[in-house]
């Protein structure tokens, strides 16, 4: 008896959470498909009000007005990429997680690469110094070759 | 090897400096500014009822015989009430400004809040959904955009509109599209 009361609560307790994600907003979904893009879309948009969250996580009015649109366009049948381009038309680049690449954002993607270089070019000059510290004149050599000798006697 | 010298010497000193600048620039701004998307860019179109009387319906043509502010506010929107005295008194120096309510609790008290602190505005939009807003890019109540004779979108300006930001930028702004329109 109680171990039948104990699983049906534990069972109860594990649909609790898939319960609240899918009343949370009453999306009808066609396909498996579209339900993807849209979980998709609401982690790679950006919410400009709560600026440190996706509009799937934030419960600021304008993010439920951003995933409203973003349910009522794929409805409509609009791409994920349509999307995306509408919301950064009205919002700015600010509003999708990836930036495009401009001249401006370029430095993300090659600042990176470029400390490397400057890295491994200060690392490569230094070897070459040292061993250019090591090579010795023709008198400096004699030298040596006598001081090996009388080390020997 | 001198040059070499020169600049291990004072590169360190010269990347020093840059980054101080630029994490000097970093302090002062404000993260939670953002640039709108629409400068310019033409206002986007749209329909939107009269305020006062819902039978009354407007589109974008209202906003092209600018210069002309639109002014984003509610009535649950403190910081806009903050703003509403400064916005009678440039509205009393003949500044035309066109209200766009911004999903507000409702149409009753967004007429009332006009009838006892006064009403700013040559003409009040109502949008009770935000779908206007969404159309410019509203992410927030107050916002004030700043449009041109030609009805582009030229600056907008987030928070609150009073004598001192007024006074400091946003007159110069609307100066130079006076000018422009001349």
């Amino acid at each position: 008896m109680i171990r039948s009361l104990l699983l049906a609560f534990t069972a109860v307790l594990l649909l609790i959470p898939a319960a609240a994600a899918e009343n949370e907003n009453n999306y009808q979904f066609d396909n498996e498909q579209q339900r993807t893009t849209y979980q998709q879309l609401t982690k790679e948009l950006r919410c400009p009000k709560c600026q440190n969250q996706n509009i799937g996580d934030s419960n600021a009015p304008l993010a439920e007005d951003m995933r409203d649109r973003s349910y009522q366009m794929l409805k409509e049948g609009q791409s994920r990429e349509k999307i995306i381009e509408f919301m950064v038309a009205r919002y700015g680049d600010f509003v999708h997680y990836q930036p495009p690449f401009t001249t401006v954002t370029s430095i993300l993607w090659w600042g990176p690469l470029l400390i490397v270089i400057i890295g491994i070019g200060i690392a490569v000059s230094l070897t070459r110094k040292k061993k250019a510290a090591v090579e010795l004149t023709q008198e400096e050599r004699q030298r040596l070759q006598q001081l090996r000798k009388s080390g020997d006697e | 090897m001198s040059k070499f010298r020169w600049l291990i010497l004072f590169g360190p000193l010269v990347l020093f400096a840059a980054l101080l600048i630029f994490l000097l620039k970093g302090l002062g701004s404000d993260p939670t500014e953002l640039d709108s998307a629409l400068i310019n860019e033409p206002v986007p179109q749209f329909e939107a009822s009269d305020i006062y009387d819902t039978q009354v319906v407007y589109d974008q043509s209202v906003l092209k015989d600018g210069p002309v502010l639109m002014n984003v506010w509610a009535t649950w929107c403190p910081t806009c009430r903050a703003e509403h005295e400064f916005l009678n008194e440039l509205a009393s120096n003949g500044i035309p400004i066109v209200g766009l309510n911004y999903k507000d609790d409702s149409r009753q008290k967004a007429v009332n809040w006009l009838n006892t602190l006064g009403d700013p505005y040559v003409i009040n939009l109502f949008d009770p959904k935000g779908k206007i807003a969404f159309e410019f890019g509203v992410y927030g109540a107050p916002e004030t955009y700043f449009i041109d004779h030609k009805g582009v979108i030229r600056y907008r300006h987030v928070g609150d509109v009073n004598e001192r930001n007024w006074s400091n930028k946003l007159q110069g702004i609307y100066q130079q599209l006076v000018e422009d329109a001349k």
